[in-house]
């Protein structure tokens, strides 16, 4: 859906909410979870349409440098840390939106600084990793959680995850306790599906759609 | 104290759009719509779903397709699609209509570099590989076609060998157990689920709420998968979580 430019040079009014479209896995199911709850969303890389929209999401599951590379080579990244509306990472969103990634020691697009995400140790307490299934979110300290109860049960798949930092808004254990949630300006990150959390993750993404800045 | 869950996974039979269970894979009976039994599943607190299309033929993709899309636009939680998918385009037609992950049995076997193509394509995340094993000879033994054709593949090595083409889950079906509502194949599943870093889905045999409390206390599965008992409401999945939350095992409760 492109959005054709009329004659005074004037844009059409952008979507009011827009998935950013890259090489990442998994990225129609949060078009889908958006439909479940009556919204229409556009899933585009269009810098302008992006730049334009109501709010922002970033979401996807896969491997970093792949991602970034992708996103580097479309300038995407620089437009994301430029964003000034709400946006929501998901998942390998959250983790693009660090300064850096284990996983094939990739530098991120750093919108939360001198947050590193590192790999679950499987040698540890016998953990299976990646991390699949159901784990609690605690701690919960942003509008993003409104009614939502604290140790709700989210939807996680995850091999890396982000330490506890200054931008930690919700924790999660496996093996020791991390940031399932980081927020810093107008940038959210979860690192569970609220696509596939149910209840809980409707709620999420009802609580994001509906902050103002 | 918070941790990960065991998951409960009915899994739904479908053939011709419509949820059917068999015994040992063979006698069908109906057992309604695959969407409303979804929805009802998610309800009662179902941690995922599985649809595992019996019947899958070129000519059904598309009917498939758009099931799954119904699907997709009506739970909110994670499911699997499986059933004759034996290329990198099936696979895409499934993910774009809403599947979170989709499950490899028989072309597994009879193309393991199609778990490394999908793996590196999609991502292991979305790669199940469903493993049906018997006894032959005293060992576990890979069978295929529904339990119809046995191979030479030894159930563990298997196992190891997919997770390291980048399976991302398996599931692991005993075909003598299966259908029997006499438990889960405990010492399989337990040997599996030491022997590869990937979470074990274990299915088959699954009867009362106790062969679920063996399968993750004392085979140590990560999830556990049924059909019929829940279909036919002999187990609500409600009480089995219940139960299960009684016996110390963590599930989530909703």
């Amino acid at each position: 859906m492109k959005t054709p430019t009329d004659q005074t040079g004037n844009k059409e009014e952008s979507p009011e909410v827009v998935i950013i479209r890259y090489n990442a896995g998994n990225i129609r199911s949060v078009l889908f979870a958006l439909e479940r709850i009556g919204i229409e969303a556009v899933v585009t890389d269009d810098p302008d349409i992006i730049r334009g929209a109501g709010k922002v999401i970033f979401p996807g599951v896969g491997e970093a440098s792949t991602a970034m590379q992708y996103l580097k080579e479309r300038e995407l990244d620089k437009l994301i840390v430029s964003l000034t509306q709400p946006v929501l990472g998901i998942c390998l969103g959250m983790q693009l939106l660090c300064s850096h990634s284990e996983e094939n020691d990739t530098p991120c697009i750093g919108v939360f600084d001198n947050v590193t995400v590192q790999r679950f140790n499987p040698a540890q307490a016998s953990l299976k990793v990646p991390q699949i299934g159901w784990n609690t979110i605690s701690g919960l300290r942003s509008s993003l959680f409104q009614e939502v109860p604290e140790n709700s049960y989210c939807y996680f798949v995850h091999g890396y995850y982000a330490g506890i930092r200054p931008y930690t808004i919700a924790t999660t254990e496996y093996g020791h306790c991390y940031s399932s949630a980081l927020q810093k300006n107008n940038f959210y990150g979860v690192q569970f599906h609220p696509e596939k959390s149910a209840l809980a993750g409707e709620q999420i993404l009802k609580n994001f759609l509906a902050i103002s800045l | 104290m918070t941790m990960l869950t065991k998951r409960i996974i009915p899994c739904l039979d479908i053939k011709d759009g419509r949820t059917v269970k068999g015994t040992n894979f063979v006698e069908l009976r109906d057992a309604g719509d695959p969407v409303e039994l979804a929805m009802r599943y998610c309800a009662e607190g179902a941690d995922e779903l599985v649809f595992l299309d019996i019947t899958a033929t070129t000519e059904k993709r598309k009917t498939l397709a758009q099931l799954v899309r119904n699907i997709a636009t009506h739970i909110n939680i994670p499911f699997t699609v499986g059933g004759g998918i034996s290329s990198v385009d099936d696979v895409r037609v499934l993910l774009d209509n809403g599947a979170d992950k989709i499950s490899l049995n028989t072309s597994a076997v009879q193309n393991p570099s199609l778990i490394n193509q999908l793996s590196s394509q999609f991502g292991s995340q979305c790669v199940v590989v469903a493993i049906d094993v018997k006894r032959i000879h005293g060992v576990w033994t890979v069978v295929t076609h529904g339990g119809r054709t046995p191979t030479t593949l030894p159930a563990i090595a298997w196992a190891q060998q997919v997770c390291d083409a980048g399976a991302g889950e398996i599931l692991l079906t005993s075909m003598e157990h299966d259908g029997t509502k006499s438990g889960f194949a405990l010492d399989i599943t337990r040997e599996i689920a030491a022997a590869v870093p990937v979470p074990v889905i274990a299915s088959g045999g699954g009867g009362i709420m106790q062969h679920f409390e063996e399968v993750f206390q004392d085979a140590r599965a990560d999830a556990a998968l049924a059909a019929s008992i829940f279909h036919f409401r002999e187990i609500g999945i409600g009480e089995l979580k219940k139960y299960l939350h009684q016996q110390q095992i963590p599930v989530r409760l909703i």
